[in-house]
């Protein structure tokens, strides 16, 4: 070994390759299995999509930059599932693109806070986490009712969506900023068709109390409010 | 420093920056139609290359430097480099402290969305790691590669290129992840266009490498050298494959990753753990073979051990990631391959660390006398105490209790203030003057002073850290008689606050260490009166290798 190495240390192209290859094996060995072992995610023939609202929502969560404070994974331990609820599957995020799974938990696991609580309490809450608990060290978010949310451009995020694998049809891409504004906006005339799109479960209300405009406070909550919804498979079958 | 650069150099410089100049044009452009924080991106790109074109005009027309350059080493980039490393430092430091301060009041901050946790978080994180950690890391390279081939680099555009682009590459990052512009991916949060100009920055970094590799003089490439060369080429690979999107529009910031779920969780974490192997741990074990053998006069105690150490840690560490997911969706035998391979990887993490502490045998006293030795000295006491931890927390049940809490955060911390910044400080105090040639820092006191700040900051820390991390593990899994849960969230955010303003009074020592040492290094390149005896290594002496 000493041997082989004294010689390598005098070539500079052949010490490159030699990193290259060594470095490159674990990964190889751990990652390009998950894409080609079946059992790695459970099927769910019912998983349904985040709506255009929920999808903007989860940008938001990306943008403010929640997952530094909140886990979207509950483990298989027995105090995260008496804490949480079931324990996470991956096929709950088998259309997250990216995960959202965390690595830090200032606040509590978020993967089952969907219907949890009213969407009342998490706008209050968002506006100013101290007014509904008081010992809170959560940020306000109290811009987020006062500005608009951005519409017109949620085609196109579905369309890049489908690219990376999620399986949105041309009717959801053609119809996705009808459908954000649809679902913040109860009793509007597209309510059916969203709900023929995404499904019966689709949540419509206005999120943040105010139907007049959709807000990003409507896409958040709305996010928040399907979290741990979309697939029923929360408890392992047959295993 | 133009006047430096020959005159096809300053042609080549010009025409790069007119390119990126328009390249943040037509960014800004596309933007502009849509109100999409690319926008502000141009406008940065178009800004920073302006900045430095009016530079270079202004000795544009100096005439070209004599040939006699070509005789010693080219250092003005790693001056430049050693300055912005600072200058982040303080930046990143900062922002880290007044974060934590926020876990203890969050209402300490600007009613601003910028100004908020969550978005700030990561300009702390990526201010330190790759605005000091990686301009360091740069600046040390470029020093290093030419003694220990004693080479000079074979061009001056391309040490610039790399350097400036890299802080680019930074300021893009940063200043999105304020307006919100976010992958998500921790460490690796800046959206595609960033990670396509780090790309094209580190291929020139390799580039430049071995080319200096090439014109060495000496038959061996030394072991600092292995690790900045797996530094480059591991941080490459991890970049581009964790990078993959696709974006929304090529006129706006947002994309979306290829990868979801559990394959991108696992690719993120086999990115983020060797983001920790080879950006903050191959890098600066790179510059401490070099900076602390050198210091002590001692040569490295063991060159089989650096063999050993070296291919120890490029192979064990790629393996090691999902101990980052233990319990989670993640199959189990990728689980237990991960914690297997940590438990391995303690071997050749101890084996660097003690290479480098049996180094200083024969020169205890120097230690004790001379405090950048020091620094350097309890970096490797830290770094194999970091090493031990994280293989003990990538054990299944410890991690149980580990994951998810501060616990993370003060093992983290030991390993970036401990050992990152101790080594850093160490070898830019051992730098500086050489490069400035002074005879000695400015203020040897205020090293001292500053050894002690960052030493107390970081214990502080960690250990505010390792109690606020025990306490929430065991809050979240205690029951009561009855078989409920005992404690509520809530009740365990209410148990952290003392340790959070402990936390945060830790980071303040820290920062104060750095600003002290700031101005000393400030007063040590402007001291003119004392230039000194020729700096230690000059004109190419012979270089201190391994003992056989
Ligand atoms: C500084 C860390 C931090 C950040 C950033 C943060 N939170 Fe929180 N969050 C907390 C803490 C601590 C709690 C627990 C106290 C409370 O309920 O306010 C919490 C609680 C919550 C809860 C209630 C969970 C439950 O089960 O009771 C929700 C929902 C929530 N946060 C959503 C968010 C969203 C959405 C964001 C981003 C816009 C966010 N949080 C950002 C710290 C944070």
């Amino acid at each position: 070994m000493f041997k082989t190495h004294y010689r390598i240390e005098r070539k500079s192209i052949t010490l490159a390759i030699a990193i290259i290859v060594v470095a490159s094996i674990g990964g190889l060995m751990e990652i390009a299995p998950l894409f080609t072992i079946d059992e790695t995610v459970e099927h769910d023939p019912n998983m349904r999509l985040y709506t255009p609202l929920e999808l903007a929502g989860r940008n938001i969560y990306i943008r403010e930059g929640c997952y530094a404070c909140h886990s979207q994974m509950i483990r298989t331990l027995q105090d995260e599932v008496d804490r949480y609820g079931p324990y996470s599957l991956a096929v709950e995020s088998k259309y997250d693109h990216p995960m959202l799974w965390g690595s830090k938990r200032t606040g509590p696991d978020l993967a089952r806070v969907g219907g949890k609580y009213s969407d009342q309490w998490h706008t209050a809450h968002l506006n100013n986490p101290r007014d509904v608990v008081p010992q809170s060290i959560m940020p306000r978010y109290d811009w987020l009712s006062q500005t608009e949310l951005r519409t017109q451009d949620l085609g196109d995020h579905l369309r890049a969506q489908r690219t990376v694998g999620v399986p949105y049809t041309d009717a959801m891409i053609a119809n996705a900023r009808a459908d954000a504004i649809a679902q913040a906006s109860p009793g509007d005339a597209d309510e059916e068709a969203l709900a023929n799109r995404y499904g019966k479960a689709t949540q419509i209300r206005t999120f943040d109390g105010d139907p007049r405009t959709v807000s990003e406070m409507d896409a958040i909550v709305a996010y928040l409010q399907v979290l741990g919804k979309l697939s029923d498979a929360t408890q392992p079958k047959g295993k | 420093m133009v006047s430096n650069l020959t005159v096809g150099e300053r042609q080549g410089a010009l025409a790069i920056l007119i390119v990126l100049t328009l390249c943040g044009l037509v960014m800004a452009a596309a933007a502009a139609g849509h109100g999409d924080p690319m926008e502000m991106h141009g406008y940065l790109v178009m800004l920073f290359s302006l900045g430095v074109m009016a530079i270079l005009l202004r000795g544009f027309l100096a005439p070209p430097p004599s040939e006699a350059r070509l005789a010693s080493y080219y250092d003005d980039p790693i001056k430049v480099g050693i300055i912005i490393a600072m200058i982040w430092a303080v930046f990143g430091m900062i922002i880290g402290d007044w974060v934590a301060w926020l876990l203890a009041y969050p209402d300490a901050t600007f009613d601003a969305a910028w100004a908020s946790f969550g978005r700030m978080r990561p300009a702390h994180t990526s201010g330190v790691i790759f605005g000091f950690g990686g301009n360091a890391l740069i600046a040390t390279s470029f020093h290093v590669m030419q003694r220990t081939s004693r080479a000079r680099l074979p061009d001056q555009l391309s040490p610039w290129f790399v350097l400036l682009g890299y802080n680019l590459f930074c300021l893009i990052g940063i200043s999105g992840y304020f307006m919100g512009v976010t992958q998500s991916k921790e460490y690796a949060e800046p959206e595609w266009y960033a990670d396509i100009w780090l790309v094209v920055v580190w291929v020139a970094y390799f580039i430049l490498y071995m080319r200096t590799l090439a014109r060495r003089k000496e038959p061996h490439i030394y072991v600092a050298n292995w690790y900045y060369l797996a530094f480059i080429l591991v941080v490459a690979i991890l970049h581009i494959v964790n990078n993959l999107a696709v974006p929304v529009s090529f006129a706006g910031a947002k994309s979306y990753s290829l990868f979801a779920g559990v394959q991108d969780a696992m690719t993120q974490w086999w990115y983020g753990h060797n983001a920790v192997a080879f950006f903050l741990t191959a890098g600066f074990l790179g510059m401490m073979y070099y900076y602390l053998p050198k210091r002590a006069q001692r040569p490295i105690y063991s060159y089989r051990m650096s063999i050993v150490g070296f291919w120890g840690i490029t192979f064990f560490y790629m393996w090691a990631g999902s101990h980052h997911l233990h319990y989670t969706a993640l199959p189990e035998w990728v689980q237990t391959l991960g914690m297997t391979f940590s438990l391995m990887l303690l071997v050749p993490s101890w084996i660097a660390a003690a290479n480098a502490l049996l180094t200083l045998n024969g020169a205890w006293d120097r230690v004790r006398d001379d405090a950048t030795l020091r620094f350097m000295m309890m970096a490797a006491v830290f770094y194999g105490l970091s090493t031990f931890e994280g293989s003990f927390m990538a054990i299944r049940p410890v991690n149980a209790l580990s994951h998810y809490t501060d616990w993370t955060i003060a093992h983290v911390h030991a390993g970036v203030l401990g050992w990152v910044s101790l080594i850093v400080f160490g070898s830019f105090y051992a730098l500086i003057p050489w490069l400035w040639k002074r005879e000695r820092m400015y203020s040897p006191t205020l090293v001292e002073v500053h050894f002690w700040l960052a030493l107390s900051g970081t214990l502080v820390y960690v250990f505010s850290m390792w109690n606020s991390g025990i306490i929430q593990g065991l809050m979240w899994r205690t029951y009561n008689d009855s078989g409920t849960l005992t404690y509520s969230f809530l009740d365990s955010v209410v148990a952290m606050h003392p340790y959070y303003v402990a936390r945060a009074i830790g980071g303040l020592l820290f920062l104060s260490g750095t600003l002290v040492g700031c101005y000393n290094m400030w007063r040590t390149i402007r001291w003119s009166s004392a230039i000194s005896a020729a700096a230690p290594d000059e004109l190419a002496p012979p270089e201190l290798l391994p003992a056989e």
